[in-house]
């Protein structure tokens, strides 16, 4: 079955090949303020150069710990923040230049965690799915708001007069999908949306998602601490640490062998039911540097069982690896040029100590 | 802690200077001339102009306010147009009258209302609650003027128990601490005492009865913890915002006695305001509403301080 | 589902919110009785030229201080020998109105102060947040006094006066309301739906906040109420002969020995009504589910 697009949905210019989104050296600093008059004492590195490609029709998934500039890069990417450098490119045009805000969000919109505060508590649900499309001129807001709720599936006819706190929070969820369908968007930023449901609520949900990629020719980007979840419904998986990109690829190269000692440390924090692989020793200890300081070269060796010297001066780029060149990495194990004692051996990175 | 005195000290600076402004404007914005009170009715233009000159009313009002700051600063006050004496010394004794009762009223207050607000926090919606919360509702709506001359009714009129007016016997100056001194006092404070002990008591009863819903409670009573430890944790967590409610009390006791001065012919700031008003007193009726004022910024300070010396989270915000 | 079937689905009832407030408001019975004394009180003040009582203004030498009960006065006559009656009914036009108004206005340039401040944020907020801190360091009493004392007596500088004293309040109350829902994540999610922030103010900002604001204003009510006739009693308020509670109860001071029961009249009907506000207020808080 051909996907069919909604309505509405902005035509796609570059054909298959042209990724949808390019996002090159993003960054995003947060000044805090202090002391006696309250002047700039301190940045956060939320967002430190990442770049990366979003390419149509795939799910791209987004993990790390909290605070490592998962949500600061999703809402780079559907221009709620301005970033303080880098560009975005949505189907060839570069935001900004020949796309304009307005543009970018009517092609990327956004599912964010909770479900409950991303709805306005005055509005019923029909209100709130067809505020976009009314702002925006787009036809009959109305009749595509109860549209977008069947499609998610949520009757209209029992659902449309409701209010947010009148709903369970798998149907909130599935209005605050409604409504970001409801914008025709090519792009969808899911910032773990589905983290704060049940289990059961959250398979549901993740199996609408596939439908609606399916049927409509959607493209995801995935935000989400879970591994499993990402694994599921992911095509390729993008790993960041403190505010930087340290690995990415798709999702089975990836979880079949971790290419960063970070990545590798995450999957090995993942609980298993196989008893052999009983998590005895916590594959990372302490917390991730505070990212107003990060640590110079690599920001992962302060907490890097493999760090040695160079990692301490020399930031690791990331470059391809392994046969199919998806599968990218920055890390000096993996630069035969790096000088460090593993690099060119094809060695990959353990998650719990040997 | 000390930062955050010295920043919570340059915080008030600006404070302070915008309530010698509002201070200074009150009489710019009094409908006709401050001198009218006291200048003779036949004076003649240039007996005006002199006169306006004295009080250097002659000059554009930013230099006014100047000239006024910078003897504010020095502790001058300027002088009462009705009686010619320097405003700072009529205004510090009544002053000292006014924090007498407004401190007699808060050591009646303050513990009332605290030990109601616990207990009704404590058994919530029970029915010393209930009985607690009405009684505090009508306590925060009492007009307490009204109070003051109700209980005048009673105690001096009916029973004749207390006087009715003034802060001492007939012909004593000054304040003493002796019976005939002391039973001026009761009345005016006990009313004066009531509102506050509403307002504390409302504060405080929900401010336990939350805490007492918070999980950490419960794990304090898991640990096998007993009733009086767990209160302690419960009052250590009620403390700072108790306290402020109270230092806000305070200051607004002092500044909000004036009614009550009335009432009872208290020689306090409160009447000393009553009688600028009605003589137009203007420089009088500033240097008390400035030095009333300065009184409040103080007591919230010093509250400020004290909270962030009790709770540590409030340094950091 | 085909869109036709959808259109002839019956159409999920609507309850609004205010029909949910009204609904809840009904079930209390203390709000409800609070709420007819104070409509009795203000129906009477309305139309006392109507009713069939005495005219508040006839002074009589020989009926003075009549205590309550007396043939023709059934609460009374005052120090001029007044019907005491007639000058309560008619002294709520003057105590409801000095004692209501100016928390609507407050409220309006209040929420208007704080709405903009909380919703602009950076130097507007700090602009308007930094000036209004400077009035919370007058007791509200002290500043209703000395404004009105500067401005002298009359009803338009006490709704002046006391007006200035209920802004700062409500504009620190709005702007910490709006503060809280504008950084809600369905602000964001309205920006991100391309909304400008003139729609998104319209559509979701004042619905959420005015509620919450207007809970607040009406718990001033009391208080400006008991402030409002403090002032008269003091005599920066209202002037003579107009019949006023806070006036009245100043007057008939000196009658306290000869009659006290009818010189604690006026303050009772102060206390009655700011009492009945603040239940009525608190009553409007739980309905509309306002946190504290």
């Amino acid at each position: 079955m051909t996907p069919e697009p909604l309505p509405d949905t902005l035509p796609d210019i570059g054909g298959p090949a042209q990724p949808l989104v390019t996002c090159r050296d993003l960054r995003k600093h947060f000044p805090v303020k202090g002391g006696i008059l309250g002047r700039q004492v301190a940045t956060v590195h939320a967002v430190d150069g990442v770049s990366f490609e979003v390419r149509k029709g795939e799910t791209l998934g987004i993990v790390g710990e909290s605070g490592c500039g998962k949500s600061t890069t999703a809402r780079l990417l559907i221009g709620l923040i301005p970033p303080d450098q880098g560009e975005i490119i949505f189907d060839g045009r570069q935001l900004g230049e020949e796309l304009s805000l307005r543009e970018l969000r009517r092609g990327i919109q956004m599912v964010f965690q909770d479900s409950y505060a991303s709805l306005n508590p005055r509005l019923t649900v029909e209100d709130s799915i067809a505020f976009g499309p009314r702002i925006n001129g787009l036809d009959r807001p109305v009749e595509r708001a109860r549209d977008m709720m069947a499609r998610v599936g949520l009757e209209p006819a029992r659902f449309a007069g409701r209010y947010p706190h009148e709903m369970s929070g798998g149907q909130r969820q599935r209005v605050n999908i409604a409504r970001a369908l409801a914008m025709s968007p090519r792009l969808v930023v899911l910032d773990e949306a589905v983290s704060a449901l049940d289990k059961s609520v959250e398979a549901q949900v993740l199996n609408l998602l596939n439908e609606l990629r399916r049927d409509l020719g959607l493209t995801y980007v995935f935000i989400s601490h879970d591994l499993n979840v990402v694994r599921y419904i992911s095509d390729r998986v993008l790993v960041m640490y403190l505010g930087e990109v340290v690995e990415i690829g798709p999702v089975d190269e990836v979880y079949a062998a971790q290419a960063h000692p970070y990545t590798a440390s995450l999957f090995a924090a993942m609980p298993s039911m196989d008893p052999d692989r009983r998590t005895l020793v916590p594959p990372l200890s302490g917390d991730p540097p505070n990212p107003i300081d990060p640590p110079a070269g690599c920001r992962f060796h302060t907490r890097c069982r493999y760090g040695e010297p160079i990692c301490a001066t020399t930031k690791p780029v990331l470059r391809s690896f392994g046969e199919s060149r998806a599968h990218c990495a920055a890390c000096h194990i993996h630069d035969p040029a790096s000088g460090h004692s593993l690099s060119g051996k094809d060695f990959m990175p353990q998650g719990l100590p040997r | 802690m000390l930062a955050y005195m010295i920043r919570r000290l340059i915080l008030v600076l600006p404070v302070a200077f915008g309530v010698s402004v509002i201070c200074f404007l009150l009489v710019h914005i009094a409908p006709g001339d401050p001198l009218t009170a006291i200048m003779a009715v036949d004076a003649t233009a240039e007996e005006q102009a002199a006169m306006r000159a004295a009080y250097g009313l002659d000059r554009a009002l930013p230099v006014q306010f100047l000239l006024w700051l910078g003897n504010l600063v020095q502790g001058d006050l300027g002088r009462s147009i009705a009686t010619g004496r320097p405003v700072a010394a009529e205004v510090w004794r009544a002053v000292q009258n006014s924090l007498l009762l407004a401190a007699t009223a808060s050591a009646i207050a303050f513990p009332v209302g605290l030990l109601l607000g616990f207990i009704a926090g404590y058994f919530r919606d029970s029915w010393i609650d209930k009985t607690v919360t009405s009684a505090a509702i009508a306590g925060v709506s009492l007009p307490n003027y009204w109070l003051g001359m109700v209980l005048v009714i009673i105690f001096s009129v009916k029973l004749g128990w207390l006087p009715a007016m003034g802060a001492g016997p007939a012909g004593s100056d000054g304040w003493a601490w002796d019976w005939g001194h002391v039973r001026h006092l009761l009345l005016p404070s006990f009313t004066l005492s009531v509102v506050p002990i509403g307002i504390v008591s409302r504060t405080v009863r929900a401010l336990v009865g939350d805490i007492y819903r918070m999980d950490f409670v419960q794990a304090l009573y898991a640990k096998g913890l007993s009733n009086l430890d767990v209160l302690i944790h419960v009052i250590r967590n009620a403390a700072a915002t108790a306290l402020s409610v109270m230092g806000l009390q305070l200051g607004a006791l002092l500044g909000g006695s004036i009614l009550i001065e009335t009432v009872f012919n208290w020689p306090g700031s409160g009447m000393l305001l009553s009688n600028a008003i009605f003589q137009r007193d203007l420089p009088l009726l500033q240097g008390t509403i400035l030095t009333l004022a300065m009184f409040f910024v103080a007591a919230n300070l010093v509250v400020d301080i004290l909270q962030a010396a009790i709770d540590p989270r409030i340094q950091r915000s | 589902m085909a869109v036709a079937e959808i259109e002839r689905a019956p159409a999920f009832k609507r309850r609004g919110y205010w029909a949910g407030v009204a609904r809840r408001l009904m079930r209390d019975r203390v709000a409800i009785l609070c709420l007819a004394i104070l409509a009795a009180l203000v129906l009477s003040a309305i139309f006392a030229p109507l009713l069939p009582i005495q005219d508040p203004y006839q002074a009589s030498m020989v009926a003075r201080l009549k205590p309550i009960g007396t043939a023709g006065h059934p609460l009374g006559t005052d120090e001029q020998g007044r019907d005491m009656l007639a000058r309560l009914i008619y002294g709520g036009r003057l105590t409801l109105m000095i004692g209501l108004m100016p928390v609507a206005i407050a409220f309006f340039i209040g929420s208007t102060l704080g709405i903009v401040a909380g919703y602009i944020g950076g130097r507007v907020n700090t602009l308007i947040m930094r000036s209004i801190d400077v009035f919370f360091a007058f007791p509200s009493v002290l500043l209703a006094i000395a404004i009105s004392g500067a401005l002298g007596a009359g009803i338009l500088n006490s709704l002046v006066s006391l007006s200035v004293v209920f802004v700062p309040p409500i504009t620190r109350v709005a702007e910490s309301v709006t503060s809280a829902v504008r950084s809600a994540d369905y602000i964001e999610a309205a920006r991100a739906s391309g909304g400008n922030a003139l729609t998104i103010m319209r559509v979701h900002v004042l619905g959420n906040v005015l509620g919450p604001i207007f809970v607040y204003a009406s718990s001033l009510t009391s208080v400006c109420m008991i402030l409002a006739a403090g002032l008269s009693f003091l005599g920066v308020g209202v002037k003579p002969p107009e019949p006023e509670w806070g006036l009245m109860l100043n007057t008939l001071r000196t009658a306290i020995y000869m009659n006290p029961m009818v010189a604690a009249l006026p303050g009772l009907m102060i206390f009655v009504t700011s009492l009945c506000l603040n239940l009525l207020s608190d009553g409007l808080r739980s309905a509309m589910n306002v946190k504290e």
